[in-house]
């Protein structure tokens, strides 16, 4: 490669070892996963042979297999909910400013800022006293409250980045505002509609901490059954449903990343 | 121009910011309220009465004359809380720092894909992660295997389960935090001031602290509070790498609800540390207002 001289980082010489050790950091662990769970071993960190044994043991076991029943339903309607209720207000949001803007998108960003455990137990205690059930229904509302900024983000980024001249030559000709959502605005937001709903869903899948507290029993989530095994200890199941987690969750990013690529 | 009438905007916004003001404001305000309640005789709440027995419950206990006397536990826990987040915050410095500037030197088309190799781990679950660490951490695990391979026998890493564990497993978990505000205020830099730096003698150190640090400064502080903040109130990484021997606040708040069944007191825990990340959001948006928009 050509040496930029120009380039600071050609005078600097710590800074490539660093990152490179950064990098290492990042995905060691993943990789090391990834590698056992194909381990055939019944010990979970010596490795003796190739085997996609585990998997299907874990496929086969109906516990984990209800719960990640629940975490789809659970993620399915927070994501519906939330995404809706997202773009509504990216679009009232979106150009114009009002009175009060300030506190109102401080609002929508608010439960990204409450650490997890207040939320958690805040909701918990709010739920006792109004009387909702615990279970999958006091976690689909939980969930919802959270998707709503994840989603509202890129939503709202998107409409940002919209040129307004787009909508004004389609007012100019006469198209009311149903249409010039419909034919102008609706689709070249769908990306960020995508996208955020399925950075929601991802959020609302892996989610433990607030379902563990808001859930009851039989409302037992994907995360909450791996948390229970793996305080039982580290075995080759948990190895494998930790991977398929794994995997599920790098592809969700990976396609909601290049569809928030897609060109205006 | 906005997309819509004013009328018609206040309808479209509402339906999110009631959802979120009901079911995240009205229990964050009843949290507030529960904290200066008594607990009730058989655990929950007595919604009669009003003290602060919760916050005084925190420095000190009654003994069976119903003295006051010193308690240090609690304190304990909040201390290695802020502790291990100031360490842990340190750690993802030392790393971040020089990650973000090399990204932020790469050719533009690159960076995009290292941003997005940084975040990737974020995105998955952090039970996940934290067991990933517990299979490399563990004796017998790849790292003490490797030590053991070199000649480095210890007799047993022994580092699960230790205070050193959970440093190690929130670094990881929140390292991107601390990367991608660095890198958003680097990313701008000119790569001529440092070369003009250079050319007025300046030495590599010089250039460091006198250009491109103060450059990058809102960027760390942005990444240290977006770090120290979420560490503060970690729960998954000190039940699981800690193994439940070295609480953090978090831990303290949840154990409330479960076997000590102490809900104002947890509740005044839970408000205590959302006030400590509001103050420190309200103080840093205060003093560095413009920043937000430079991070995005």
């Amino acid at each position: 490669m050509k040496i930029d001289r120009a380039n600071p980082l050609w005078r600097f010489h710590g800074i490539t070892p660093m990152a490179i050790f950064f990098f290492a950091y990042l995905y060691l662990p993943i990789i090391v996963l990834l590698v056992l769970s194909f381990n055939e071993n019944r010990l979970a960190t010596i490795w003796t042979g190739f085997s996609t044994h585990w998997y299907s043991v874990v496929l086969d076991n109906t516990d984990m297999l209800r719960a990640a029943k629940n975490s789809l339903i659970v993620a399915l309607s927070a994501t519906v909910i939330g995404t809706l209720a997202a773009t509504l207000a990216a679009m009232g949001m979106a150009r114009g400013r009002f009175r009060g803007e300030t506190g109102v998108a401080a609002m929508l960003t608010l439960p990204l800022l409450v650490p997890e455990i207040v939320t958690a137990i805040a909701t918990l205690l709010f739920f006792i006293v109004i009387g909702v059930k615990l279970g999958l229904i006091s976690i689909i509302i939980a969930h919802t409250v959270f998707c709503i900024p994840f989603a509202y983000l890129p939503i709202r980024a998107r409409l940002d980045g919209m040129d307004p001249a787009l909508i004004e030559a389609a007012n100019d000709l006469y198209a009311n505002e149903w249409q010039a959502f419909k034919r102008i605005t609706f689709p070249l937001l769908w990306p960020g509609i995508l996208s955020g709903a399925m950075l929601s869903f991802i959020i609302s899948l892996d989610d433990f901490v607030i379902s563990y507290f808001v859930g009851g029993a039989g409302s037992t989530t994907l995360p909450i059954y791996i948390f229970g095994m793996i305080r039982v200890g580290i075995t080759p199941e948990v190895n494998a449903i930790s991977a398929l987690m794994l995997i599920i969750s790098i592809i969700f990013v990976s396609v909601s990343f290049v569809i928030d690529r897609v060109r205006y | 121009m906005a997309f819509f009438t004013r009328h018609k905007r206040f309808w479209l916004i509402a339906p999110a910011v009631v959802y979120i003001g009901f079911f995240m404001g009205l229990p964050l305000v009843q949290m507030a309220y529960v904290s200066i309640l008594e607990r009730g005789v058989n655990g929950g709440v007595d919604w009669g009465s009003l003290s602060f027995e919760s916050y005084i419950s925190f420095i000190f206990e009654r003994d069976l004359m119903d003295n006051l006397m010193v308690n240090t536990d609690y304190l304990q826990i909040f201390l290695r809380s802020f502790g291990l987040s100031g360490l842990t915050t340190i750690l993802a410095l030392l790393l971040g720092f020089p990650t973000a500037f090399y990204i932020a030197m790469q050719p533009q088309s690159r960076r995009n894909m290292f941003i997005f190799l940084v975040t990737i781990p974020f995105w998955t679950n952090i039970l996940v992660r934290n067991y990933a660490w517990m299979l490399l951490l563990r004796n017998g695990g790849l790292i003490d295997n490797l030590l053991n391979a070199i000649g480095l026998d210890t007799g047993g890493l022994d580092i699960l389960y230790t205070p050193y564990a959970v440093a190690i497993g929130l670094t990881y978990t929140y390292l991107p935090f601390m990367v991608l505000p660095i890198y958003a205020s680097l990313e701008k830099l000119d790569h001529r001031l440092v070369e003009a730096a250079f050319d007025l003698g300046a030495n590599k150190r010089k250039a460091m602290t006198r250009i491109i640090l103060p450059l990058a400064m809102p960027g760390i502080i942005a990444g240290s509070i977006l770090v120290f903040i979420p560490c503060l109130g970690a729960y998954v990484t000190p039940e699981l790498l800690g193994g439940g021997k070295f609480m953090m606040i978090a831990n303290l708040i949840g154990s409330q609800f479960g076997a000590a069944r102490n809900w104002p007191f947890g509740a005044a825990l839970g408000f205590v540390l959302l006030a400590l990340v509001l103050i420190a959001m309200m103080v840093y948006s205060l003093k560095f207002k413009k920043l937000p928009e430079d991070a995005s």
